[in-house]
């Protein structure tokens, strides 16, 4: 166990019954890191996630937190602290006693305590609302105090199960900055569960995307954007155009692959693939559109233009091209002003996209 | 903001070792462990005033009554007597249908009322469920007996109705049959009925009635082909409910049965007291057990059956 | 939409009225003839007929007068109050391992503890003499007890998972998460808010003991609580009048029980919840 890491897990599988809800999970967490578990519902990631916080435990493996582990800890003493996807905030409590409700064997004195919580309430910016029956909250407020009830005990790790999808966009965008902001201030690390990928890539270090209770691929969220390792990342993440292809030769770091409709491309790629099926993928924005044959491109196609949507900063098209069941998405900053928003379908267009733009996927 | 001090010391105990750890280990990874021992208590009582005595009842029906005392050895002498005097057969299945009389007219009479509450009752469904689930937490013996006053020969039918004139001399049939314990045990068992059948029509998602609304049902029609199937659960539940009881009811037929009214309850209960057979009253509880057993299970596999068929 | 929403015109309007009607009808058939009682408590006339001759209070001072009444009535209280404190405390210890576990076999410990609802209480009031008399324990008020547990504890357990279903399982993981262990968090956070229905489940088991007549018929040994005071008492027609005013009273002190019981229980508590009690 290296001395970064707050967390590790270590083989870990739950089973129920005959469902295995988390198989074989290897992960390593680092000190004062946003993390975040991403997966679609039933990929495991809320299991895990229990796991950590001591509600369920492992059928195999091990958790170490801080270097300790965590089987024989009980759940109201391990260094981590929750907060709960409907936020659980005590019903027959106010604001105050809520915030300060684990912090009974703190061995605080009266006065301490309250300017323990003085100060909480003013950082989730909710002063003056200590005397708030809890019920008296909104979906927003109530967040903010379960957050607040757990950072009160400065745990090393907080545990976050999906605690913005109650929410409404304008505040979860709010709150999603918020919540990055109070991490690197606090410096605690936090564990992220979410089903939304765009929320992933705002607030995190790092995500773990999660698939049918197995980590499919950790990276930063630029590193999964770009290079996904796999289909299933590469198509939970943003859009992503696939098509089938052959690889038959590199060489100088340049792939060239056959690829069906889209003709004989060149990849640029990091290390030498093996030769042989590959799926080639390319992100929409990276597909540049024109409405002329362009002169030089290192990989080009023709197609014919089928529904387009102006969207004021950019047009997305969908592109068909021959022998290719599945219209090609593009997106398209608009750099220029245009004088009508509309394109005649079926008209002929031009697809061209560099080297680098290409991610070589394995077949599955 | 000021430097936050990561991980207090009080996290930063050791893990501990020896047998409280080993169970505190065994309590975390096992659910099932908590939560039987959280049951242990209860289920350890009731496995002590149910199951024992249950077994002991069945022991007993294969001992005889010597006197004051029991005669321990086995011997089948109690069911052979079942079978050898017909009375006994005649009087169980006799109790049954009075009780599947009783549990038909509960279950119709009731199924409305639920519904009314169920479907047509916006803001004031706790007060109904109030009014009809009180009067049913009420002594069971004063409600019978109120209806032995009610339908007693100087009771209250007879001589309401002779002091309105409408009759010259008092009914004679109101009181001390069978009629007269069916309408009783109805009215006593009602809520009984109401509340199971209540709560499986609660239940049923409204969109799916829309839906069939949607779909060209009237109300009638989807009342049959979606609300009654979807409530059958409850009907179920509030069917054995009342009959299982019932069967074995003998304060009814005592106060309002008469001679022609009186049910096995009735002769199981002499057998502990005046005609002082233990064994024999034990043998006749075991027996009437295993008959409602057996009906129980061909009436729920039936219904079963039925509920595949219409699906 | 519109079509469907036309549809409720008379023929909708005519049906709702008919049940509303039928539902009236059904709770004067319910209350009317349980309120002869009272009625006829205050009639004076040992013989419970019509016309009604007058109004008095006479058999209720004979009531009140009557020899075994009072040891009656208190036997019945100490049972009573006695059998509802213990049955509440096992059924909430069962419908917390029920509601907040995954027991295998969890439908199944359920429906045994359930059992005694559906048996004739002819049958376990025997099975329950028998054991006495097996083991050799003296029938007296401990046996009656014991046998009205039987049937209470279903009922405390029924009222309390309705209760705990009702409130958000993660408040006890929270608290957990906070910090405390099972002991305290059942303090602080469960026990507050099961208030409500661990009254309910005092009152309604209560009342079930103190109406029980069958299996406190088959248990008693030389004390006998109230139900088998009255059950002695109508053999004597002349004693008529009194064991109504008696009924009557029963009936009152009842009645205001269970209201106040149920109106606790369910306040709050969502009218979906799945065993409905």
């Amino acid at each position: 166990m290296t001395n970064n890491h707050i967390i590790s897990i270590h083989d870990v599988s739950k089973r129920f019954g005959q469902v295995r809800a988390v198989n074989e999970v290897n992960l390593d967490i680092q000190r004062g890191e946003f993390f975040s578990l991403l997966g679609p519902s039933g990929c495991g990631k809320t299991t895990l996630l229990r796991m950590l916080a001591c509600f369920e435990a492992p059928t195999d493996g091990e958790i170490y937190i801080d270097g300790q582990p965590m089987s024989t800890v009980m759940p109201n003493h391990r260094p981590v602290n929750m907060v709960f996807q409907n936020y659980a905030i005590f019903p027959h409590l106010d604001v105050r006693a809520n915030i300060a409700y684990g912090m009974r064997k703190a061995g605080l004195s009266k006065t301490e305590l309250n300017a323990r919580v003085d100060e909480m309430l003013d950082m989730i910016k909710l002063s003056g609302y200590g005397a708030r029956g809890a019920t008296e909250l909104s979906g927003g407020e109530r967040q903010r105090v379960a957050l607040a009830r757990a950072l009160i005990k400065q745990p090393k790790v907080l545990l976050l199960d999906e605690p913005l999808g109650a929410l409404d966009k304008k505040l979860r965008e709010q709150m999603q900055l918020e919540l990055r902001a109070l991490q690197k201030s606090v410096g605690i690390t936090f564990i992220f569960v979410t089903h939304d990928q765009e929320e992933a890539l705002t607030m995190s270090d790092r995500i773990a995307v999660m698939s049918a209770g197995k980590v499919l691929q950790v990276e930063s969220p630029m590193r999964l954007y770009e290079s996904p390792n796999c289909r299933f990342v590469a198509d939970f993440i943003g859009t992503m155009n696939f098509f089938d292809g052959a690889l038959r030769d590199v060489a100088d770091g340049i792939a060239l692959v056959d690829a069906g409709p889209l003709g004989e491309i060149k990849a640029r790629v990091e290390s030498d693939p093996p030769l042989g099926e590959v799926v080639v993928a390319i992100r929409p924005e990276k597909l540049r559109i024109a409405f002329e044959a362009p002169s030089d491109a290192a990989n080009m196609v023709e197609g014919s233009l089928g529904p387009s949507a102006y969207l004021g900063d950019r047009s997305h098209f969908y592109v068909n091209l021959p022998g290719h069941d599945q219209p090609v998405a593009v997106a398209s900053q608009n750099v220029e002003r245009l004088a009508s928003g509309t394109f005649e379908a079926s008209r002929t267009v031009w697809l061209t996209w560099t080297p680098e733009a290409v991610v070589l996927l394995p077949r599955e | 903001m000021s430097e936050r001090v990561v991980g207090s010391g009080a996290y930063d105990k050791k893990a501990p070792t020896g047998l409280r750890a080993r169970i505190r280990a065994l309590a975390l990874r096992s659910e099932a462990f908590r939560g039987f021992s959280l049951l242990s208590p209860t289920l350890g009582f009731m496995i002590l005033v149910l199951a024992i005595p249950v077994a002991i009842l069945v022991a007993f029906s294969f001992w005889t009554q010597v006197y004051l005392d029991f005669d321990k050895t086995f011997t089948l002498s109690n069911y052979i007597a079942y079978f050898q005097k017909p009375i006994y057969n005649k009087l169980l299945w006799k109790s049954i249908r009075i009780s599947g009389s009783v549990t038909i007219a509960t279950v119709v009479l009731a199924y409305p009322m639920a519904y009314f509450i169920a479907f047509k009752v916006k803001k004031q469904k706790l007060v109904w469920l109030i009014l009809i689930t009180v009067p049913f937490w009420t002594s069971y013996l004063l409600r019978v007996f109120a209806w032995k006053i009610i339908l007693g020969y100087n009771g209250v039918i007879n001589s309401g109705l002779g002091s309105l004139g409408l009759i010259k001399e008092p009914l004679q049939f109101l009181l001390y049959n069978p009629a007269a314990v069916v309408i009783t045990l109805a009215h006593a068992w009602a809520a009984f009925a109401i509340l199971p059948i209540y709560v499986s029509l609660e239940k049923i998602d409204r969109s799916l009635l829309e839906a069939a609304t949607d779909l060209g049902d009237g109300p009638a029609i989807r009342f049959l082909r979606v609300t009654l199937p979807l409530s059958m659960p409850g009907v179920i539940a509030a069917s054995l409910l009342v009959f299982i009881p019932t069967v074995g009811d003998y304060v009814t037929p005592k106060l309002v049965g008469g001679t022609t009214g009186i049910m096995i309850g009735n002769v199981i209960q002499s057998m502990f007291g005046k005609a002082n057979n233990w064994p024999m009253g034990a043998a006749l509880s075991v027996i009437s057990m295993l008959v409602i057993t057996l009906l129980v299970t061909a009436f729920l596999w039936f219904t079963k059956r039925v509920r595949k068929g219409v699906a | 939409m519109s079509t469907i929403a036309m549809g409720r015109g008379a023929p909708g309007k005519r049906w709702v009225n008919g049940l509303a009607v039928y539902a009236v009808l059904y709770l004067v058939f319910i209350y009317v003839p349980v309120l002869f009682l009272p009625l006829f408590s205050f009639n004076d006339s040992i013989y419970v007929a019509f016309p009604l001759k007058g109004f008095t209070l006479a058999w209720y001072g004979k009531m009140a007068n009557s020899p075994g009444l009072i040891a009656a009535l208190s036997n019945s209280v100490r049972v009573g109050a006695t059998v509802a404190v213990i049955s509440t405390i096992f059924g909430t210890l069962a419908a917390k391992a029920v509601t907040r576990y995954r027991l295998p076999g969890r439908g199944a410990t359920v429906g045994f503890i359930m059992l005694p609802l559906v048996i004739p209480g002819i049958i376990m009031g025997i099975a329950l003499l028998l054991l006495a008399n097996f083991v050799g324990v003296k029938l007296s008020l401990f046996t009656i007890g014991l046998g009205h547990m039987l049937v209470t504890v279903p009922f405390a357990m029924l009222v309390m998972i309705s209760r705990l279903e009702g409130f958000d399982k993660n408040l006890e993981e929270a608290s957990l998460d906070l910090g405390e262990n099972g002991w305290t968090t059942f303090w602080r956070v469960t026990f507050p808010l099961a208030i409500p229905g661990l009254i309910a489940s005092l009152l309604l088991t209560f009342t079930i003991s103190f109406d029980e007549f069958i299996l406190a018929f088959f248990l008693a040994g030389t004390d006998v609580t109230l139900p088998i005071y009255i059950w002695s008492q109508l053999r004597f027609p002349a004693k008529l009048p009194s064991v109504l005013a008696l009924g009557a009273c029963i009936l009152a002190a009842s009645f205001v029980l269970v209201t106040f019981a149920e109106w606790f229980r369910r306040r709050g508590v969502q009218v979906k919840t799945t065993s409905g009690v």
